[in-house]
């Protein structure tokens, strides 16, 4: 053991100069890269990067929800700023952060050396960056465009959105747009065609399947949006008529296209959630995925039934009540898979070794909040109900509860899991513990009382609301909640810098795992493998360090 | 908003969609509850499943025995599939059963209907009311931001059918008492319909962002009694009131560009691109709910002398007017009840 | 254990396989044509939601100019000539693999040659719409769905045409590598695409909807 302690070398220090390399030379190989793990890296930078200017968004509209008629910042300012927010979580933060670490992690494990096609790899990624910077340099127009981030038509034509602000937004989302979508065809062709001898499709681990779903989700629901983009653009600055009601134009039509995009997001935006959490809880409970195959025919139904379900953001627009319940159904039935998940991840809690560690603690965040903003979902897809509360301050705090409750949480406990993978080093335990708890009580503060004042009557994209309705104290609260964020998002992000230098060394394997990626060094040289390795099962670590009980026997 | 009154804090009940008074209202809030319940039981078992496995299975030690690998079990996961599916089932049906409750298709109008049956027209930042008929008569008036309708007695239902439409963008009217909320789309109407028994004031307002002011596009329904609300009718059915002591302003009034946009009947004011003045003074607010409608018309004077002050962003500009011209044209409008 | 667990694996793949369970694995499409078919697959996304816009969009009795306007001589024409190219280029392919560089160029060129003049026929039926009836983008909403869904199409067949040229000069140079096999059948099921589009489009748009 000795010998092998004194010949590990440190852990290398991820593109830092050294002696020898003028930091000239390393920031070009940075932008020059087409090394997935590097392209993975910069992906999430990106997306931290735009979380906090999204964050900033975010406190600045709380804080003018303070009081009623507060004055804080003025109406069109506001206008802009839930506009900008809701476009950077979803596209510049959301997105980029998924394809990131599914860059970075899916060539690992299953043991390929990169992607199938590098430079595309790198132009997705430069592609997503442009697109944000796009976006947000509409200010040079003299505002941020104030559309709300669905944009929908009428709103967005040249009568109603004056400035270029708005061709900026669409012209950005279409460019990040296509940056995606080669992603999603970059994740295809490495999984389908890349796998290591042995691994069938039936093998790969959990997360890569979620990925490879959410790329297919990419493939059919980006190109809807980038089509509603173009006609939105056309309509603006060609005078065509697609969204003119006063040329026999139809402003629904976007929002069926835009919605028909706008639903598959949030899964692509949760799914490859859902494989991280089914990577690290059953590390943690040191017992083996429960029901796989179940697991994933229930992702691949996710998948399909998710296309189908769009209309239910529509449910006020007047359809007739056959079309409304048959989106009442498909809502409902989407919810069915979804739950499948969750009992089985309890299911493989249930009977095991729970170690709390911060991977884990964080998924078991995401397994007490995902749940409740499952079921505010169910509520919402009840369309009776949904007339009520679409549209208003209780399908906030829906989409908040799945979007950080769900996403977030999984990605904390991602980024904790692999961290020590990507940099050589564990993330301090003491400073994610910190994060967590201040996370949680913010994030339920923050958004909880969202609920009871939707219920009460509150709309959405508000700037002011009037004194006498009774929404002052939960908008308070949700203040309160939203400061209370802001000291865990910052000590995630010391975290992340302090433990790159002074975290615990991890070696190739910290947390006894069982899949491809633990058994590179840490950080993996630029090659991946040495050999390709050859695989029997879903656990090829497994196998080896129980060569009496190998997981080759049972499935 | 320096010398304005601020709007009072006695009028309006929280629009709580738990304290309805409409049927629509009435049969979404017990669809409201019976869903919560459903999920409120989920939540505990599984919550429950969930705190149970992490305080019986923590370890705190690092073990060297694995526990056993269970990989999967086929009727566990028909079973915990079967389940859910049932609960899916019994939500379709009574979603089903309480959305044929809410909509309604309209009626034709029909003498001694009982119904009354309004055109509205959502425009930014403000929402126009066309009175189209009750009871079977034909209304031709046009009011705006203030909804009056006639509550309904034992007996004697006097539901109230809206066709939704929009001038420019896409709206949405919520008054959650009343009823859920039904978008107003360009280039197509939608019907809502709702009835109550019980006179107040109801409040709601836009729920579909259509712009800078969507936050200021509220909504006031005032429920009288059916006798009061024929009084009303009739009320606003009259031209403008013709007050020889404010000719003056009148004619001010007329020599300004205000008929561009303002419609006055009576006087040759035939704008339709704003609110309908005819009987400004009979509405209790001004620029759609935001600020009171004092009789003394300081807050009127407000509004005319500089809308963007009060509302930024709102479509009617400031017109620079002198502060004589201003007074005699508030002394007319203040006569228009 | 090892520290890296990679060595233990490494050692197993030189192992005999284990009866019964499939070492490696002989994939029927390379990762490129997996990337190919995903690409292929977007499009499909793409051009649907055109073609619904484009069939909700043009109702009877909308203001002229109407479909009616459309006149099917020419346009069969060059959907004849779209069609046609799909078999030169099936040929070319043919061809190439057969080890006959000279006929594959030929076939090839041919394909360039129908590509271009569905184009050029495109760019002939334009100019009437637009010069003698007056159907612009901006005129009424049949003239903005008509030029952006049989536009967008136009646009991959001129890209799918660029392509083909300068694989075409691929070939013919003396000076660079030789011409990758598998990237001309890439580019040969791009075309076939193209044209199976616009099979669709012109179905809905001159038979369907007029």
């Amino acid at each position: 053991m000795a010998i092998v302690e004194e010949e590990r070398p440190e852990p290398a220090v991820l593109g830092a100069p050294t002696a020898s390399e003028p930091w000239t030379s390393v920031v070009h190989e940075w932008l020059t890269t087409v090394d997935h793990k590097k392209i993975g890296i910069m992906y999430v930078v990106m997306a931290i990067l735009f979380l906090v200017i999204g964050g900033c968004e975010a406190e600045l509209m709380r804080l003018q929800l303070l009081v009623p008629r507060n004055t804080l910042v003025r109406a069109d300012f506001f206008n802009q700023l839930f506009t900008l927010h809701g476009t950077t979580m979803v596209f510049f933060m959301g997105m980029p952060i998924l394809i990131g670490m599914g860059n970075y992690l899916v060539p690992l494990m299953i043991g390929a050396r990169d992607k199938a096609f590098p430079r595309l790899n790198a132009l997705g990624f430069w592609s997503n960056l442009f697109g944000g910077l796009l976006v947000y340099f509409s200010f040079v127009t003299g505002g941020a465009p104030a559309i709300g981030w669905f944009g929908y038509a009428p709103l967005t034509e040249s009568t109603f959105a004056r400035s270029a602000a708005t061709d900026f937004w669409a012209l950005g989302l279409i460019v990040s747009g296509i940056g995606t979508v080669a992603a999603a065809v970059n994740f295809i062709a490495t999984i389908a065609g890349m796998r290591a001898p042995g691994m069938s499709l039936r093998k790969i681990p959990f997360f890569t399947w979620t990925m490879l779903w959410t790329a297919v989700q990419i493939l059919v629901a980006l190109p809807p949006l980038t089509a509603a983009l173009v006609m939105i653009l056309f309509d603006r600055n060609l005078g065509t008529h697609f969204f003119d009601p006063q040329n026999g134009g139809s402003a629904i039509l976007y929002q069926h296209i835009f919605w028909f995009f706008g639903h598959p997001e949030v899964y692509i935006l949760i799914l490859p959630v859902f494989g991280m959490i089914s990577e690290i809880i059953p590390v943690f409970s040191r017992k083996v995925l429960f029901g796989y195959e179940a697991m994933a025919a229930a992702t691949a139904a996710i998948a399909f039934i998710s296309l189908g379900v769009w209309a239910h953001h529509m449910f006020t627009v007047g359809m007739t009540r056959f079309q409304t319940m048959f989106f009442v159904i498909s809502s409902l039935l989407v919810s069915i898979p979804t739950g499948l998940k969750f009992f089985n991840w309890l299911a493989t809690m249930y009977g095991g070794r729970i170690r709390m560690q911060s991977p884990m603690l964080f998924a078991c965040g995401f397994l007490a909040m995902f749940l409740i903003g499952g079921l505010t979902g169910i509520m919402l897809a009840a369309a009776p109900m949904d007339f009520q509360l679409n549209n208003g301050y209780f399908v906030i705090g829906h989409f908040h509860w799945v979007l950080i409750g769900g996403t977030v949480f999984g990605v904390f406990a991602g980024i904790h899991y692999w961290y020590p993978k990507v940099t050589g080093r564990k993330l301090s335990e003491r400073l994610a513990r910190w994060q967590f708890w201040l996370l949680l009580v913010g994030f339920i503060l923050a958004f909880g009382p969202m609920h009871i004042s939707g219920m009460l009557g509150m709309p959405r994209r508000i700037f002011s609301y009037e004194p006498d309705r009774g929404w002052a104290i939960w908008n308070q609260l949700s203040t309160l909640g939203a400061v209370i964020q802001v000291p865990s998002f910052l000590i995630f992000v010391i975290n992340l810098i302090w433990s790159y230098g002074h975290g615990t060394p991890a070696g190739p394997d910290p947390w006894d795992a069982w899949t491809l990626e633990w058994t590179t060094p840490s950080p993996p040289p630029e090659y991946n493998f040495e050999e390709i390795p050859t695989v029997h099962s879903r656990r090829p670590l497994w196998d080896l360090k129980h060569p009496d009980d190998p997981d080759w026997q049972y499935e | 908003m320096n010398g304005l009154l601020l709007l009072a804090d006695d009028v309006a009940a929280v629009p709580s969609i738990f304290r309805p008074v409409s049927p629509p209202a009435e049969s979404i809030r017990y669809l409201s509850i019976l869903v919560f319940a459903i999920a409120a039981v989920i939540f505990l078992i599984v919550e429950g499943i969930l705190i149970y496995c992490l305080m019986r299975f923590r370890h705190r030690e690092a073990s060297e025995k694995e526990p056993p690998q269970i990989y999967g079990s086929r009727p566990i996961e028909i079973a915990w599939t079967a389940a859910p599916i049932l609960i899916v089932v019994i939500l379709v049906l009574v979603n089903a059963r309480t959305l044929w409750d809410v909509t309604r298709d309209p009626p034709k109008p029909k003498l001694g209907d009982n119904t009354l049956l309004v055109t509205v027209v959502g425009r930014q930042w403000w929402w126009e009311y066309r009175y189209s008929s009750y009871n079977g008569k034909p209304l031709s008036f046009v009011t705006a931001n203030e909804l009056h309708i006639p509550v309904s007695n034992e007996g004697v239902p006097r539901p109230v059918f809206l066709a939704l439409q929009s001038a420019d963008v896409y709206h949405s009217f919520w008054v959650p008492q009343l009823a859920g909320k039904t978008a107003l789309i360009p280039g197509r109407t939608n019907i809502m319909w709702f009835q109550t028994q019980t006179t107040g004031l109801y409040v709601g307002q836009c729920a579909e962002y259509c712009g800078t002011q969507h936050a200021n596009m509220l909504q006031r329904v005032v429920a009288d009694t059916p006798s009061d609300f024929e009084k009303w009718l009739v009320g606003q059915g009259k031209p403008a009131a013709d007050d020889p002591a404010v000719a003056v302003g009148r004619k001010e009034f007329l020599s300004q560009s205000c008929v561009n946009c303002h419609r006055i009947r009576g006087i040759g004011a035939t704008g339709s691109y704003a609110p309908d003045l005819t009987h400004l003074m009979s509405r209790q607010t001004l620029a759609s709910g935001m600020i009171p409608n004092d009789p003394e018309g300081k807050n009127l004077r407000a509004w005319i002398a500089d809308p963007q002050e009060i509302k930024p962003g709102c479509l009617m500009p400031s017109f620079h007017l002198s502060n004589d011209q201003l007074a005699s044209i508030v002394n007319y409008l203040r006569t228009l009840q | 254990m090892s520290e890296f667990a990679a060595d233990s694996l490494i050692a197993e793949s030189r192992r005999t396989a284990l009866v019964g369970e499939a070492v490696g694995q002989a994939p029927s499409l390379t990762p490129a044509q997996w990337g190919m078919i995903s690409f292929l697959a977007s499009e499909v996304a793409f051009f649907s939601t055109l073609i619904v816009t484009y069939i909700t969009s043009v109702t009877p009795g909308g203001p002229e100019p109407t479909p009616a306007i459309l006149s099917l001589p020419l346009v069969i024409g060059t959907t004849a000539c779209l069609l046609f190219s799909s078999l030169t280029i099936h040929l070319a392919e043919r061809r190439l693999r057969q080890g006959q560089p000279t006929r594959f160029k030929l076939w090839w060129g041919a394909t360039i040659a129908l590509g271009i003049a569905f184009l050029a026929g495109t760019a002939v039926e334009w100019r009437g719409l637009v010069v003698e009836h007056g159907l612009t983008p901006s005129v009424n909403l049949f003239g903005s769905s008509y030029y952006t869904l049989v536009g967008f199409h136009a646009a991959h067949v001129t890209i799918g045409v660029v392509i083909m040229v300068a694989t075409l000069f691929v070939a013919a140079s003396r000076r660079l590598a030789p011409l990758n096999h598998a990237a001309v059948g890439l580019v040969a099921w791009y075309w076939h695409f193209v044209d199976a589009v616009w099979i669709v489009v012109f179905s809905v748009v001159y038979l369907v909807c007029r």
